[in-house]
């Protein structure tokens, strides 16, 4: 009995794992730190480790004849960043995550409306493979699969001969700004591709979003004498917008930071992406790639805090 | 009831934005067998399987392939284990900063994949790293956390606290308790964000670009040949084989955790 007594209501496990397991039992405390610290060790040493050192590349300066790196801490490598040409490349990425952003909602919002609302049984199984095999399949390959798809000769251009539209295909390439020699070195090209690519993640939580749209609003409002115009545009519309916002941040951020569409599907304009990658490898440039791949940071930092706001994060 | 009937052009483009999805995927299966070797036409002039044999013989092809899958394997054991352990944490118990925890798991991901791999890289380079095999592990078991953090998580929720206590109030030691409840109960889970972490890795070419130095995985050697082509048929294999590679797993995720309330990888 007194080892009942002094074990509390049951009797202390036997062996080093048993005393270990009543150690454990007592304090959860311990066990808690026992399971956090692996994982925090990894990413909080590692991943905020590195993304530390990025932070302080980009405060050091290089010298501009010998490449020699200079490491004593200065913000001369963000003036650069307002250089004329560094100004474009950064007007030119967020203007164009913007346009892949509303053009990825427009296209994602049908799909997303019928799979949540319409869609039953098999045909919402069906809708959701749909959506999750282009998602995870290979990136490479889809690119891929659009530079075959966009080549002059490729089946994009076979198509409009064959509807006897080649002249209208050329009339819109001779546009300047949006056309080049083929789609596939044209930034219309470049654009399809980044709508194609992150698509899978506007339609997600767009879905997510008008799931739990209650029947009864919707049916309430038709009741009430609205069309369904009015109903989209004052029920359905701002109940899914913060599953729109989720969706813009996955397709704000994924385009400020690609780049490999735009290095092969598009004209040699850069994006930040490719400029972080050219100036840390061809150029050497450590700190300047640096500071760029901070600008993409403060941008979605401050993307995020507005879509907080507005709620986004409940619709993820 | 809510009623079932879609308007027309409500099903022609939920139906399109479907097509649009996945008809590019299919062409590469079309080109993967056409006969012309130089140039993308459309529509290809003739069938070969010769392509086959020719992608089969190529040694790179094979190396790359075989980094692929080693860098994904242990990427993927590396992610399981430290996933499953931070899941365990923020699921069962409520501390302080476990919100700041869930978010430093989330991050690698949330963040441009370009972010992560300059800043591995610059850590790399300021403690004099080089490159190696384990520096690719590295940079994929970071990212590869979260997606068996996000399974895993959801099914603790599920797994009822008081199993465990039963178990522990029976004289099960921690082993025993892992062993015979907690392990059955989360098992699916687990293989299915083992499976999606393993095709992410399988894939990934954003990170591997600054942690790889020379050496080749297969999205690089990929990258290599659009971004400088050598043999454009040989390339439309490849492409071909790593669909269906990639198909398997992520199939294989969602038959495992169906029917439960998250399925596997709706967030990648």
């Amino acid at each position: 009995m007194s080892v009942l007594a002094d074990s509390g209501p049951r009797p202390a496990r036997e062996g080093v794992g048993g005393r270990l397991s009543d150690l454990l039992w007592r304090r959860p405390g311990v066990l808690l730190a026992l399971l956090l610290v692996p994982p925090l060790l990894w990413l909080g040493v590692v991943y905020l480790g590195s993304l530390f050192a990025l932070l302080l590349q980009s405060f050091f300066s290089i010298d501009e004849f010998s490449g020699v790196i200079d490491r004593t801490p200065t913000l001369k490598t963000y003036g650069e960043l307002l250089r004329p040409a560094n100004l474009d490349i950064i007007w030119r990425t967020v203007l164009m995550a913007a346009a892949v952003t509303v053009a990825s909602v427009a296209v994602a919002f049908p799909i997303a409306y019928y799979a949540a609302r319409h869609a039953r049984g098999r045909w919402k199984a069906l809708f959701y493979l749909g959506v999750m095999l282009p998602l995870w399949s290979s990136y490479l390959v889809k690119v891929y699969a659009w530079k075959l798809i966009l080549a002059k000769e490729g089946i994009v251009g076979w198509g409009f001969d064959s509807l006897g539209l080649g002249r209208v295909l050329e009339a819109f390439l001779a546009v300047p700004g949006i056309g080049g020699n083929s789609l596939s070195v044209s930034p219309t090209g470049t654009f399809i591709v980044f709508v194609y690519v992150w698509l899978p993640f506007m339609i997600l939580p767009i879905q997510a979003a008008l799931e739990r749209v209650p029947d009864s609003l919707v049916e309430a409002s038709g009741d009430l004498g609205a069309t369904p115009g009015q109903t989209f545009r004052h029920v359905i519309w701002p109940l899914a917008l913060p599953g729109v916002v989720a969706g813009s941040i996955f397709t704000f951020s994924l385009t400020l930071g690609d780049y490999i569409i735009p290095q092969i599907i598009g004209t040699s304009a850069r994006f930040i992406g490719l400029a972080v990658y050219q100036y840390q490898g061809t150029a050497g440039n450590v700190p300047l790639a640096a500071a760029f791949a901070v600008v993409p940071i403060v941008i979605m930092g401050s993307y995020l805090a507005v879509a907080k706001r507005l709620g986004a994060f409940d619709a993820l | 009831m809510r009623p079932d009937r879609a308007p027309w052009w409500l099903k022609a483009m939920a139906g399109g934005g479907l097509l649009f999805l996945h008809l590019p995927i299919l062409l590469i299966f079309v080109y993967a067998f056409s006969s012309e070797a130089k140039t993308f036409v459309w529509p290809p002039p003739g069938f070969t399987l010769q392509w086959f044999g020719r992608a089969w013989a190529r040694p790179d092809i094979w190396e790359a392939l075989s980094l692929s899958l080693r860098v994904a394997l242990i990427a993927t054991l590396v992610a399981l284990v430290l996933g499953t352990l931070c899941a365990a944490a923020v699921a069962r118990t409520r501390f302080f900063g476990r919100e700041a925890v869930s978010l430093l798991v989330v991050l690698p991901i949330a963040l441009p994949g370009i972010i992560t791999g300059i800043s591995l890289r610059s850590a790399f380079s300021l403690a004099d790293i080089p490159f190696s095999f384990w520096t690719i592990v590295l940079g994929h078991a970071t990212f590869c956390i979260v997606v068996v953090y996000n399974n895993a998580v959801a099914r603790f929720r599920r797994v009822s606290g008081n199993l465990i206590e039963a178990s522990m109030d029976l004289g099960a030691t921690y082993g025993q308790t892992l062993r015979h409840v907690i392990l059955p109960n989360i098992a699916t889970a687990l293989l299915a964000g083992g499976m999606l972490a393993f095709a992410l890795s399988f894939d990934e070419v954003i990170v591997t670009t600054f942690t790889a130095g020379q050496q080749a995985t297969l999205p690089i050697w990929m990258l290599e040949e659009l971004v400088r082509p050598r043999e454009r048929p040989v390339t439309n294999v490849v492409a071909m084989v790593v669909v269906l590679v990639t198909l398997l797993p992520i199939l294989g995720a969602y038959y495992l955790t169906r029917g439960t309330e998250t399925v596997a990888g709706s967030g990648k």
